[in-house]
């Protein structure tokens, strides 16, 4: 697919929206965030985690957060997912506030050897998903095939988890997730525990399955380059407490290349900019 | 095969010593008529009788108080509250001895199967309790989260990540529990219990024939040994690579 197909197939699945039917609504209401902190605040044990968190996610967006350790990255994440509750303020997830993990929502997480069942096949991991949504048996294998032909494992759904390599341990855990055929993603760091080619290969293969799916992506990251060269928008966090500092707009055209993206002058001033704020934030 | 040099080395030298000193007397006895006795005591059928009772009761009891263990290992290991709730309740009661129970379990259910049952059951109650309770606290919190974004109900989260997660362990639990329930099912056939293999011994030694009466022990020592080894046989065949991971983990 050339650079050119790939965005004009994205328009029309958004202008498809906004002509079918009930899909009017959808349309209608992508004008509004899907994901909304409102005055967030997080305490754990009489330590103030998280200070007034005001953000707002749009539909089909890819952000990135960023930040210095102990800022409350991955607390923001679990906060979407349903996994913590706020101490005060909340979280709105269309249109209703988030109170639980929802289906619609998949968590990628960055320790993927504990998070994959170690006693079941590639296959057998991502059958847990279908099993939780109650896809009966027979669809099953045609699906799993399908989801693990999408992440580059095709020929590996009877090796287990042991067998394979970080990056296709990461891969599968993502097949997993796309098996709840998640409205939103979020990915924590997903890409921490990888070498350098198979991060690059990894982040345009997670671009592709996106673009392709028009699902929603909040990654968390401490690599600012990733961040940069994945996300619609960079927020920045600040430690002690965990607050946002800044937001950044990505205007990098998409689909983006490993290289041309990366020589962009454009990736090279945001780089030095969100560098040096995250350096400054952090002194 | 060198581990058993030293064991057949001894056994020959006390051969030796019993035939020049001649030791045999009312508490000691030649290896070849210990040899003798045990085979005799297999062919007429009295090893067969008292290791079907005393097997029976370790399995039984294994049966009942290894199920009871492993339903309140779970609740406890899953649910906190109820942990806290009976934490000083199970301490409290734990350390009480099994044998102790004896003279309750006579007055109850008076001599036979049913009150060794019972004693036995106790006995592996608790190492199946503690196993599983610490099989259900070591599972990785990761997997409960992944369990939770999925939306598992509580019979598929049980059935599909904590109890596979847990097997390992589990079944350490249940070996423990096998040779604990056998050491219970003999002791209580000693001091009470007219059947199975301890009295066997004890009735060998009543009728002063030390050579029965170790040949008796000998069978315990076989039977025991077999129990354990297809144990951990069943263990590496039905969950290898369960048990791998729990080696790993």
């Amino acid at each position: 697919m050339t650079a050119f197909d790939q965005a004009s197939a994205r328009k029309l699945k958004n202008s498809e929206q906004l002509f079918t039917g009930t899909e009017v609504d959808k349309g209608m209401k992508s004008a509004e965030p899907l994901i909304t902190f409102r005055n967030v605040c997080l305490d754990f044990v009489g330590r103030r985690i998280l200070q007034d968190i005001n953000l707002s996610i749009g539909r089909q967006e890819f952000v990135c957060v960023v930040g210095p350790s102990g800022c409350g990255k991955t607390t923001t994440l679990r906060l979407i997912a349903g996994l913590l509750q706020p101490t005060s303020g909340e979280i709105v997830y269309n249109g209703k506030p988030v109170r639980e993990p929802a289906r619609d929502i998949a968590v990628v997480f960055q320790d993927y050897t504990n998070a994959l069942l170690p006693w079941r096949t590639a296959a057998g991991n991502v059958s847990l998903a279908l099993e939780a949504a109650g896809v009966p048996r027979t669809e099953r294998p045609d699906r799993i095939a399908a989801l693990l032909e999408k992440v580059g494992l095709g020929n590996r759904g009877e090796a287990y988890p042991s067998e394979l390599s970080g990056g296709m341990q990461q891969r599968l855990q993502i097949a997993r997730c796309l098996a709840q055929e998640p409205s939103v993603l979020l990915m924590d760091e997903p890409f921490g525990a990888l070498d350098a080619m198979t991060r690059q290969h990894l982040q345009d293969q997670v671009l592709r399955i996106m673009d392709q799916s028009g699902t929603t992506v909040f990654f968390v990251t401490h690599d600012l380059e990733e961040a940069i060269y994945l996300a619609d928008r960079v927020i920045a966090l600040a430690p002690n407490p965990g607050r946002v500092a800044e937001v950044f707009d990505i205007k990098l055209p998409r689909p983006r290349n490993q290289l041309t993206t990366r020589e962009d002058p454009e990736f090279l001033r945001l780089r030095r900019k969100i560098f040096d704020f995250v350096q400054e934030s952090e002194a | 095969m060198k581990g058993l040099v030293f064991p057949l080395v001894a056994l020959v030298a006390l051969q030796i010593l019993a035939m020049v000193w001649g030791i045999e007397s009312d508490n000691l006895a030649s290896p070849v008529s210990v040899l003798q006795a045990a085979w005799t005591a297999a062919l007429d059928g009295t090893v067969l009788t008292a290791a079907s009772h005393t097997l029976s009761t370790t399995l039984g009891g294994l049966a009942i108080g290894g199920t009871l263990g492993l339903l309140l290992g779970l609740l406890i290991g899953l649910v906190q509250p109820i942990d806290r709730l009976l934490t000083v309740s199970l301490e409290f009661l734990r350390p009480v001895p099994s044998v102790a129970l004896i003279p309750i379990a006579l007055l109850i259910f008076g001599l036979g199967y049913r009150m060794e049952l019972v004693i036995v059951a106790k006995g592996c109650f608790w190492p199946i309790l503690i196993m599983t309770r610490a099989a259900i606290r070591g599972i990785h919190p990761r997997l409960m989260e992944v369990s939770r974004m999925l939306k598992l109900g509580p019979v598929a989260r049980i059935w599909k990540i904590f109890l596979p997660a847990a097997l390992p362990r589990l079944f350490v639990g249940l070996r423990l529990a096998a040779g604990v329930g056998l050491t219970i099912a003999v002791t209580v056939e000693i001091a009470t219990n007219p059947y199975g293999l301890g009295y066997a011994v004890m009735f060998a030694q009543q009728s002063f024939r030390p050579d029965l009466m170790f040949g008796m022990l000998l069978w315990i020592g076989i039977i025991g040994w077999s129990f354990n080894a297809f144990l951990l046989f069943a263990q590496n065949r039905l969950f290898g690579r369960a048990a791998l991971v729990g080696a790993r983990s």
